[in-house]
């Protein structure tokens, strides 16, 4: 068990210390937070659901709280990534230079493709012209809501949905930045790009 | 606590403390009334120049929400002799960009030796008697608009935790340090019922105190309030700053919210850095006043976010 002490830490430092113990996890274990405030003792109790922990949470006294998150699933996650970490980076919603009425319908064709893949990649990265083909009125979606369904994580680049005034729009997957698209690029084996 | 103290008296007075805004209003003679607000607060972002622009909006935010424009502004400073000179010079150069966006004048202030910085603006503007915005006065039929985004409060929290995008503190630092004076050139040419600004209390917060004064109640879209990029995410992970829960349980009786999802609860009553005018106004001008502010070029998300319905059981009803 790894102990948290937050007691005298106000917000948000309770939750960063919680978040710094749980990132720091290579197998499963149990994270037990102590704090002294009523907005830390609801906000650790988010954070750890939101990490897929499961979470406890007793008050000891007046001004102390406990709080304990249960991390079964670090190793499965770690053992997931480990395995495969083959990123699809999709620029633009046409494929190749030329017509782009056929390249609206390759670039359909490859995320259907890469859907069929025997080991499907682990992120799939949108941006510029590509956040289009996660948002609603796309052709794609139906593929894509698949993968997500089986752990393939799809992001698209929140300045590009503003941009285009489409963050309302979208329809599969979660809103990243460009951090996470380095660092997701960066850790990659291999990157694919249609 | 203010209760205790002195109550004043001036035939006057047309909006003093009792209303809760942080602004008071004069009348002068017929033609012209006096609008006095102040605000001050210590730094929300590391950037010198932003902390001022970001402290001079929220500031001068009360006149427009008043129906006013700002016309005399003083400097409001405290600062610790062991920081560089020149960081008070960027607060100030900051504050005074935004001044002088606001069409108004800064005439100097006062600065105090203090442990850590702290700027804002003591603010004059003028209104029209007969033309102050009023922050009761909804009625059932009424559309309810909103001129900015909200999730400053989860981003500022985000950032004090370093975990904040650059995305998502450019977005709050546009949010916050933009001026409501756009919105209220624009709303100011229709007989709106009710206007006030999004501050501290959150978006549900000042929902309630305008819905409770006008006697209505408020039916909002949840899934329609505009909001910065990754606050939601922010708000799972509990980045939700204290003030989010001194709201909600201030309000909570008063507000329907079945099957919503706690994120945007905690959205919703996050307390707000110089935040967006809500606005209600009779629905027949919808379409009129969304495509002036389009036409305004307004850098923030305006949106309607709800309808204003006759009195129930709850003063908010979320859907």
């Amino acid at each position: 068990m790894i102990k948290v002490n937050a007691i005298g830490d106000v917000c948000p430092t309770p939750v960063i210390k919680t978040k710094k113990a749980i990132d720091s996890l290579t197998k499963a274990d149990v994270v037990e937070v102590l704090v002294d405030n009523e907005t830390a003792f609801e906000n650790v109790q988010k954070f750890g659901k939101e990490a897929g922990g499961s979470v406890s949470a007793e008050v000891l006294g007046e001004k102390e709280y406990k709080i304990v998150i249960d991390m079964k699933n670090i190793d499965h996650k770690e053992e997931k990534k480990a395995e495969n970490n083959t990123i699809v980076v999709i620029d633009s919603d046409v494929m190749g230079t030329g017509n782009d009425e056929l390249g609206k319908v390759l670039i359909k064709g490859f995320v259907y493709a890469v859907s069929q893949l025997e080991n499907l990649p682990n992120k799939i990265l949108f941006y510029n012209g590509g956040a289009t083909l996660t948002c609603e009125g796309s052709d794609a979606l139906e593929d894509l809501h698949f993968m997500a369904e089986n752990g393939v994580e799809i992001l698209t680049c929140g300045t590009c949905l503003d941009y285009y005034h489409i963050k309302d729009k979208l329809a599969v997957g979660s809103v990243t930045n460009m951090y996470t698209i380095v660092e997701a690029m960066d850790q990659a084996d291999k990157i694919i790009k249609p | 606590m203010l209760g205790e103290l002195p109550h004043f008296e001036d035939d006057n007075l047309l909006v003093g403390i009792e209303t809760s805004d942080d602004a008071a209003i004069y009348k002068v003679n017929d033609q012209v009334a006096m609008i006095q607000t102040l605000d001050f607060f210590t730094p929300i972002v590391d950037d010198p120049y932003t902390f001022g622009q970001i402290a001079a909006a929220n500031a001068l935010s009360d006149v427009w929400a008043m129906g006013g424009e700002p016309k005399v502004a003083l400097n409001i400073v405290g600062f610790p002799t062991c920081l560089d000179p020149k960081i008070l010079g960027e607060i100030l150069k900051g504050g005074a960009d935004k001044v002088i966006e606001a069409g108004a004048v800064l005439v100097g202030g006062h600065t105090i030796q203090d442990d850590e910085p702290k700027y804002g603006l003591s603010v004059s503007g003028f209104v029209h008697p007969d033309k102050i915005f009023k922050n009761f006065g909804s009625k059932p039929g009424d559309i309810l608009i909103l001129t900015k985004q909200i999730g400053s409060g989860l981003v500022n929290t985000a950032i004090k935790g370093g975990i904040a995008s650059e995305d998502a503190i450019k977005e709050a630092t546009m949010v916050m340090s933009s001026l409501n004076k756009k919105a209220k050139e624009v709303v100011e040419n229709y007989p709106i019922s009710a206007c006030t600004d999004i501050t501290g209390f959150g978006l549900l917060g000042h929902c309630v105190e305008m819905a409770e004064a006008s006697e209505v109640s408020f039916e909002l879209k949840v899934e329609d309030v505009p909001y910065i990029l990754e606050a939601p995410s922010f708000a799972k992970m509990g980045l939700v700053p204290a003030g989010t829960y001194k709201n909600r349980e201030y309000s909570r009786a008063k507000v329907k919210a079945l099957d919503i999802p706690e994120f945007y609860i905690d959205l919703l009553y996050d307390p707000q850095t110089s935040g967006g005018l809500l606005i209600s106004v009779e629905e027949k001008y919808k379409e009129d006043i969304l495509k002036a502010f389009a036409k305004k070029g307004m850098e923030t998300k305006v949106a309607v976010i709800g309808k204003v319905v006759e009195k129930q059981e709850k003063l908010i009803i979320l859907k």
